[in-house]
This record gives structure tokens, C-alpha cells and sequence, in this order.
């Protein structure tokens, strides 16, 4: 049962979206990625945005961050045209939002402890004792108590992830953009870190956009789902929503089927061929 | 973000409105402040709406540094997300916790 039929706190769509997205175009190169995408997050909701790979669901990622520009469209993060906005205003909005990176993006010569550490030495000025206090807080909420002083080489994958999941929200963000959770993951600890991601939003409110293409961690953890397929929204729901929806690429998606686009003869013989005299 | 006032031998630090990255560090001058000065110390959370782990771990430094001075700490009148938060970091076992200063005994 997701938290919008539990009713639980901090569940549901309140009414304030902390991210809008309108009529967002993308290009690399001469191609288009997304394709006048609308996409909105209430604040306090877990969203997931599930695609095939090339559906434009890291691409969108991205554009939330502000790591690239849009071709057109706007996008509106906790109030923050992304757009028109300044450095300073990038930045200051960047240090309320957390980013948990597929394989941790840990740094490699640092302990785990420091690269937790590593967003509140850059961005605060808080006492050594206290940021101490707070990375060890952090890790044992993700149940890596005991590990500050192994090197990211000594850990397993589900470590690294827990270790970057402990970085992304050291300095409590209202906001966590989580870039596919299980990829990589054992069955059990892909569920340890689904339930950790459900008890954050619970005790903190934490509103996350979480990306990933693993079903069964993104029907139980998400309030609304995003599908994306071929740089367009083919659909935006509920969980059961999303089950019962009868857009034949959301079926084929839930039920695993392979795409059967029909096949433009001259155009992929031209693929084929591109590179032919 | 806080007020002082005297119950039996404790100070007590009534705090209210947000504890967050911003203001953290002059609770944490206040609190080691009073446990400098030999004295327990209550902490009231009866009007704090938010508290993130910057405010949390200096109550946790406060709590050790109490009991290394053999002095008493505790936290009166939790709830709500601030409630949660200890829960979630279970220091909710590890704080005395005290539903109001009334419930406080010499």
C-alpha cells in the first residue's frame, strides 16, 4: 500500500508543487531528448520517474539540477527560476537539495566519514565536533555505524550507496534526487534501502524524485509515478493508477514486454548503412 | 530561538520556532556555555516546531559533556517532527525524555 492510501503524514499531494516543470524541450546535438515535457513534485511527495533506457528520465534529472540548459521551457525548483537565475541563486538552492548518485560518487581518497563530511566542511561553518556528530548520525541512521574509517574501495555496493545516501542528506535537504537506488543491488539490500527511503520522507518530510527503472522499488515507495518513454510523459499517477492505465507503453513497461515499434524500412536501412560508401 | 529560565537545581532552555544550520551554533555556545558553569541542564522543546541534525548533534554533545561532569541533561516536552527526528536517529533511547518540567523531581 503506497502512503497516499495509507493517508500517512507527510503523504498525499499537498497542494504546493516545490518543482514545476513546463514545456520542457532538450536537445544533444540534432537530437531531442525531451519533448515538451510538463512534470510537477508537491512538496513532501516521493516521486519516481521510471523509462527504458534513452526515455529522457536522466536527462531530465539533470535539467532539475541545473547541470545543463534547456532548449526551451521552464523549470521552477523551491521557488528558483532555473533559467534566469543567478550563480548565487544556484548555488544557495543547490545546498537545500540533495543528490544521491548511482554508484555513490564517493571520492576515492577519502573515509567514508569524510566524504560525508565533505558538504558541510564546504558549505557551512559549523564546528568540527558538531559536523563530526552529525556524519555519525547519518551513518547510523543508514546502518553503517563502525565503517567511518574504511576507504570507499572497502565497501560492498550497497555500502557505497548507503555512504552516498548519508552524503546527500547530511545537511538535512528538503529536497533528494535519488538517481536509481537498487541499480546493482542484492533483493534484500534493495529493500533495506527502499524502507530507509520510506522511514526519511516519514521523520523528516523530505520531499525526493527518485529515478529508476526497478518496478517493484517504485511501486512501493512512490506516492506518484512519471513515465517517460521517448522524451515524452506517457504517463503520470498513482501507483494503481499507473497499473490500471491502458497506455500500451505503460503496460509494456509494468508487464516487461519488449517494445515492437514498427519499423521504418528506409530509415533504418540508412542507419545501417551510414557509415557504407 | 531560546529563553532561559530556573526549575529546582536545572537551567532550562526553553526553545522555540526552528533550530537549523543557521542558529545551531549559538545553541551550542549556550548549552556548553551553562554545563561549563557546573549546572544541569533541561532543554524544552514545547515550542520547537523544527530541529535538523545540526541542532540534534549539539544536544548529543551537550549529553556527553554532561555526563563527563557528572551533571544531568534531558529534553522536556518533545513532540511532533522534532519527536520524529529523535526517534528516527533513536536517540529517543538515549536522551531522558520528560513529558513536562512538572514531572521533574529534585
Amino acid at each position: 500500500m503506497s502512503a497516499v492510501e495509507a493517508g500517512g503524514e507527510g503523504a498525499g499531494a499537498p497542494s504546493q508543487a516545490i518543482i514545476q516543470v513546463t514545456d520542457l524541450v532538450t536537445h544533444y546535438g540534432d537530437r531531442q531528448i525531451l519533448k515538451s515535457v510538463d512534470f510537477s513534485v508537491n512538496r513532501g511527495e516521493i516521486m519516481v520517474v521510471m523509462g527504458g533506457s534513452g526515455s529522457g528520465k536522466s536527462t531530465l534529472l539533470r535539467h532539475l539540477l541545473a547541470l545543463e540548459k534547456a532548449t526551451s521551457g521552464r523549470i521552477v525548483v523551491d521557488g528558483v527560476d532555473i533559467g534566469s537565475a543567478s550563480r548565487k541563486q544556484l548555488t544557495e538552492l543547490r545546498k537545500g537539495i540533495g543528490v544521491a548518485f548511482q554508484g555513490g560518487a564517493l571520492l576515492s581518497s577519502m573515509s567514508v566519514a569524510d566524504n560525508v563530511k565533505l558538504p558541510l566542511r564546504q558549505h557551512t561553518r559549523l564546528n568540527e565536533d558538531t559536523i563530526d556528530i552529525m556524519a555519525r548520525l547519518k551513518l547510523e541512521l543508514m546502518n553503517l555505524s563502525g565503517c567511518e574509517d574504511l576507504m570507499p574501495a572497502e565497501l560492498s555496493g550497497g555500502m557505497l550507496k548507503r555512504t552516498g545516501l548519508a552524503r546527500a542528506v547530511v545537511m538535512d535537504p528538503k529536497l533528494l534526487f535519488f538517481d536509481e537506488p537498487s541499480a546493482g543491488l542484492d533483493p534484500v539490500t534493495s529493500v533495506e534501502l527502499d524502507d530507509l527511503i520510506l522511514k526519511l520522507r516519514e521523520a523528516v518530510n523530505i520531499t525526493m524524485v527518485v529515478v529508476t527503472h526497478e518496478l517493484e522499488s517504485a511501486f512501493k515507495i512512490a506516492d506518484r509515478i512519471t513515465v517517460l518513454f521517448d522524451g515524452e510523459i506517457a504517463k503520470v499517477g498513482t501507483p494503481e493508477e499507473i497499473r490500471a492505465c491502458d497506455d500500451e507503453r505503460v503496460q509494456n513497461m509494468i508487464n516487461r514486454r519488449p517494445r515492437k515499434d514498427p519499423v521504418d524500412a528506409n530509415k533504418y536501412l540508412n542507419r545501417l548503412t551510414a557509415g557504407a560508401r | 530561538m531560546y529563553e532561559l529560565s530556573r526549575h529546582l537545581h536545572y537551567q532550562v532552555l526553553h526553545l522555540h520556532g526552528e533550530v537549523d544550520l543557521n542558529n545551531s551554533p549559538k545553541l551550542r555556545e549556550q548549552v556548553l556555555d551553562i554545563l561549563e558553569q557546573g549546572q544541569s541542564l533541561l532543554v524544552d522543546f514545547a515550542a520547537l516546531t523544527y530541529i535538523d541534525s545540526s541542532g540534534v548533534a549539539t544536544l548529543v554533545e551537550g549529553l556527553n559533556v554532561s555526563k563527563g561532569k557528572s551533571l544531568q541533561f534531558g529534553i522536556v516536552g518533545a513532540g511532533g517532527s522534532p519527536l520524529q527526528v529523535l526517534q528516527l536517529t533513536r536517540l529517543d533511547q538515549v536522551f531522558p525524555l520528560f513529558a513536562a518540567l512538572d514531572e521533574i523531581k529534585e
